[in-house]
């Protein structure tokens, strides 16, 4: 443990000196901020938006940006190690493969999670001046909560790459494909398939294949509470559809660890 | 009996498309010092890799300190080994103290140890700086110290000299004298390089994953039979003129090329000539037996190793 936690604190320094902290906190705030107070400016008045349009606009925002941030972050955190020599040095060392995924994982996951809840926190400080508190404070919390899940989830699958992979630049290229597979292809093939096949596909089994993507949970988890006047696609469909939200977050949580223990399965089997 | 630190016993390792060593044997007894030459691919690093475990080997038997070193069982031996890879950069964003504490805690020291060690490779003045500001010289000098965390038993460095000024390189050697008094056992992965001679007790060289020589410097010029170098100035003609030396003299005819055999007959001759103004003698360096070696194995394939 106390190996994790001393690699948890690097990459956690290493986050903060490369700016990954305040630049990311930055871009959430002001895109949250903006989102929150223009928002509601297409139906013509500016001012603070409703609850439910701030964080249907918000989660459609996230749900681009907070993949591809997590990739970003973590995508050379192997790959780069290995190209510098640090890598093979550090596993000379009294320090398991395991407990390398897991400190890199504490440190880089807590630099995002603190940007996602410092930057779209801003935007709960926002909304809070309107009346209903609590309403604001636990639609905000879910979705502040469930923002840090999807990170934690990118990050991982940003360790498959970069340890898959024996150059940084090829790791960048697989880091974008994936986040446009993920937050882009998938939902234009599902919506192709939901036009295109007349009874393809059943509600409930549109939903199951939603599980198949955590931006879909993430999505599901943020929009379902909302009335769906705000929300359009292959999303209008699924809402609805009898996953509870306990049970859409427990989803995302395996989509963080699932993808962390096949990176450690990776990593045992890496030739260095 | 000593016991071995380190021993090797008929190691090799293949890869799918590539034998990178063969039939390694080596022991390595306390506080000795080993020299392991050789060109780049020769297998140094692959052999370097075995020895700390992070490979394991396809045939043979590779123990350090009584155990296999990729094992569960010699985990708590790597606070022991000390490493310096190749062409290392640490965190660039990390200043060099947080980058020796971060190692020196991963081996359970403190960072009153790194702090130890930044001082004895003389970087100090610049330990509050981004590693990123280093010079390769001062970037050298911070792998080397993370190689010294915790007095290591063993010591692997892979071309510890690369970037470092004269001045620099004599501490270097200083510190590995020091270390070797302390019980220390180093391997020092180099190209052949000057002033490395005096500090190896053994020298290994390999080639393609051969070995293709091993031994006490000593043992390997006389096994190269390479001969003496010998210039004697100020006695004109009289070497030309005597057939017994004329058959040693090289083609500039001012110097002698002597069997190691024949030094004392040959030295007894010129030294009884009373125009001898000076007399050079050069023994074969480290670098000519390598090249040696190297040759005889071109020129001879498959002969294995010799010794």
């Amino acid at each position: 443990m106390k190996q994790i936690l001393t690699v948890a604190s690097k990459e956690f320094k290493d986050g903060l000196r490369n700016r990954w902290l305040v630049s990311i906190t930055l871009i959430f705030a002001i895109l949250s901020l903006g989102l929150t107070y223009f928002g509601s400016a297409a139906s013509g008045t500016i001012g603070i938006a409703s609850l439910s349009t701030t964080v249907a606009s918000l989660a459609s925002l996230a749900v681009f940006l907070i993949p591809l941030i997590a990739l970003l972050v973590s995508y050379d955190s192997f790959v780069g190690e290995q190209e510098s020599g640090t890598l093979l040095l550090l596993l000379t060392y009294p320090l398991s493969k395991t407990q390398l995924v897991l400190g890199k994982f504490i440190g880089q996951g807590s630099i995002i999670a603190l940007a996602t809840f410092l930057g779209f926190g801003s935007s709960a400080l926002l909304l809070a001046f309107q009346p209903s508190h609590d309403e604001v404070l636990a639609t905000f919390g879910l979705f502040i909560f469930s923002a840090i899940l999807l990170g934690l989830s990118f990050t991982a699958i940003a360790y498959i790459i970069s340890l898959s992979v024996s150059e940084k630049s090829k790791a960048a290229g697989f880091a974008l494909i994936t986040w446009f597979l993920f937050a882009l292809a998938f939902d234009l093939a599902l919506l192709a398939i939901l036009v295109g096949i007349e009874d393809g596909l059943s509600q409930q089994g549109l939903t199951q294949i939603m599980l198949l993507n955590p931006t879909d949970i993430f999505r599901l988890v943020n929009l379902s509470g909302l009335d769906s006047s705000g929300v359009n696609g292959a999303l209008a469909v699924a809402i609805k559809s009898g996953f509870s939200t306990m049970q859409l977050l427990i989803s995302l949580i395996t989509w963080v660890i699932a993808p962390l223990i096949i990176a450690i399965f990776i990593f045992k089997g890496k030739k260095l | 009996m000593t016991t071995s630190l380190l021993s090797l016993n008929n190691v090799g390792k293949a890869y799918r498309q590539l034998t990178a060593l063969k039939g390694i044997n080596l022991t390595l007894q306390q506080g000795e010092v080993l020299g392991l030459f050789g060109h780049n691919g020769a297998g140094k690093t692959t052999m370097m890799k075995l020895i700390l475990g992070v490979i394991s080997p396809s045939q043979g038997e590779v123990k350090v300190m009584g155990m296999a070193p990729d094992s569960k069982a010699a985990w708590h031996t790597r606070e022991k080994i000390g490493y310096l890879p190749e062409n290392v950069s640490f965190y660039d964003q990390l200043t060099g103290l947080e980058v020796l504490t971060y190692f020196a805690k991963l081996k359970g020291f403190s960072k009153k140890h790194a702090i130890e060690l930044l001082e004895q490779v003389g970087i100090t003045h610049a330990m509050k700086r981004a590693v990123k500001t280093y010079s390769k010289g001062m970037r050298q000098r911070l792998g080397l110290a993370q190689a010294f965390i915790g007095k290591p038993k063993l010591l692997l460095l892979d071309e510890p000299t690369v970037g470092l000024d004269p001045i620099a390189t004599a501490e270097f050697y200083q510190t590995v004298d020091q270390l070797k008094t302390q019980g220390s056992s180093v391997i020092l992965c180099s190209h052949v390089l000057p002033g490395v001679e005096r500090h190896i007790d053994r020298a290994m060289i390999l080639s393609s994953g051969n070995m293709l020589a091993m031994g006490s410097l000593s043992e390997l010029r006389s096994a190269a039979n390479l001969p003496l170098k010998i210039v004697p100035h100020g006695i004109g003609n009289f070497v030309l003129n005597n057939a017994q030396l004329a058959q040693y003299l090289s083609d500039d005819k001012q110097t002698l090329y002597v069997p190691e055999r024949e030094k004392i007959p040959v030295l007894k001759q010129l030294l009884a000539l009373d125009s001898l103004k000076d007399i050079t003698l050069e023994t074969a360096s480290l670098d000519q037996v390598y090249q040696y070696y190297l040759q005889d194995n071109a020129s001879q394939p498959n002969t294995g190793a010799h010794s």
